[in-house]
């Protein structure tokens, strides 16, 4: 048996990162993000409804600042994939697959996104601000 | 020793005709959600605060109520059938792979459920 010389299919860190690249993983990456913190909406949600008791423990692991740094990094996250989405959409439609055009949406993406979490940390920032 | 080539392998499977059915819902949760997620978080964001007798009183109220199920619901689908993906693309042995999504998606099952039990024992006036 001869060794194996043939190139292996190339691996994500083989490539010079571009940013339409980190682009695209980041909307991989956001959703994953987001998914796990489904886990936290469930965790409220059966929390408000179990009653006070179960409430109030809740409340503490919500104002733990490592989980409100989580919500703060979920918003950015669902911002992100929100803008990020659209793009995609607009590709399936056929749209803006051109290397300028692509990558002009994928600027506009990270700046809208940029926009919207800043909006919207600072309304979040009364619940995730603080002490509290 | 097998005779069969390489070609005769792949030959006459065809697709699995699960595909395009994926693909399409994922894009219609996406859309549904561009709605409902921006919905949710300026409705949570708004409340006067978070403490349990606000979420309480807003999930009493039927347009609210609505809203949070097909929200719940919606994020639940696309997030399952999006992980779905990343699962396929990164775990390439077959017996891991199978096990990795059965578990995703019981997860997925389990997160939904629990989610929208509660909203509903919340909208439908449990006083608990």
């Amino acid at each position: 048996m001869p060794p194996q010389s043939r190139p292996l299919s190339p691996h994500l860190q083989v490539y010079r990162p571009m940013y339409t690249m980190v682009l695209s993983i980041s909307h991989r990456a956001s959703g994953v993000f987001q998914s796990v913190g489904l886990l936290l909406l469930a965790y409220w949600l059966v929390a408000a409804a179990s009653g006070a008791q179960a409430y109030a423990t809740a409340a503490k692991v919500f104002a733990n600042p490592l989980v409100k740094l989580a919500i703060a990094g979920w918003i950015v996250a669902f911002w992100y994939h929100f803008f990020a989405g659209i793009r995609h959409l607009v590709w399936d439609a056929g749209f803006g697959f051109e290397k300028p055009v692509a990558r002009r949406s994928g600027q506009l993406v990270v700046v809208l996104a940029a926009l919207a979490s800043l909006f919207t940390l600072a309304l979040a920032w009364r619940h995730l601000g603080g002490g509290a | 020793m097998n005779l069969r080539s390489p070609l005769g392998y792949v030959l006459g499977h065809g697709s699995a005709r699960e595909g395009v059915h994926h693909w399409w819902h994922l894009r219609t949760t996406s859309a549904a959600l561009a709605v409902l997620g921006v919905w949710f978080l300026f409705a949570v964001l708004t409340l006067p605060d978070l403490g349990r007798a606000a979420v309480v009183a807003w999930l009493a109220r039927p347009l609210n109520a609505v809203l949070m199920v097909l929200f719940v619901w919606t994020a639940v689908w696309h997030s399952a059938l999006g992980v779905q993906v990343v699962v396929e693309d990164y775990v390439r042995t077959k017996g891991p792979r199978v096990l990795v999504l059965v578990l995703v998606r019981f997860i997925h099952v389990l997160i939904g459920a629990a989610a929208l039990v509660s909203v509903l024992k919340l909208a439908l006036g449990g006083k608990a």
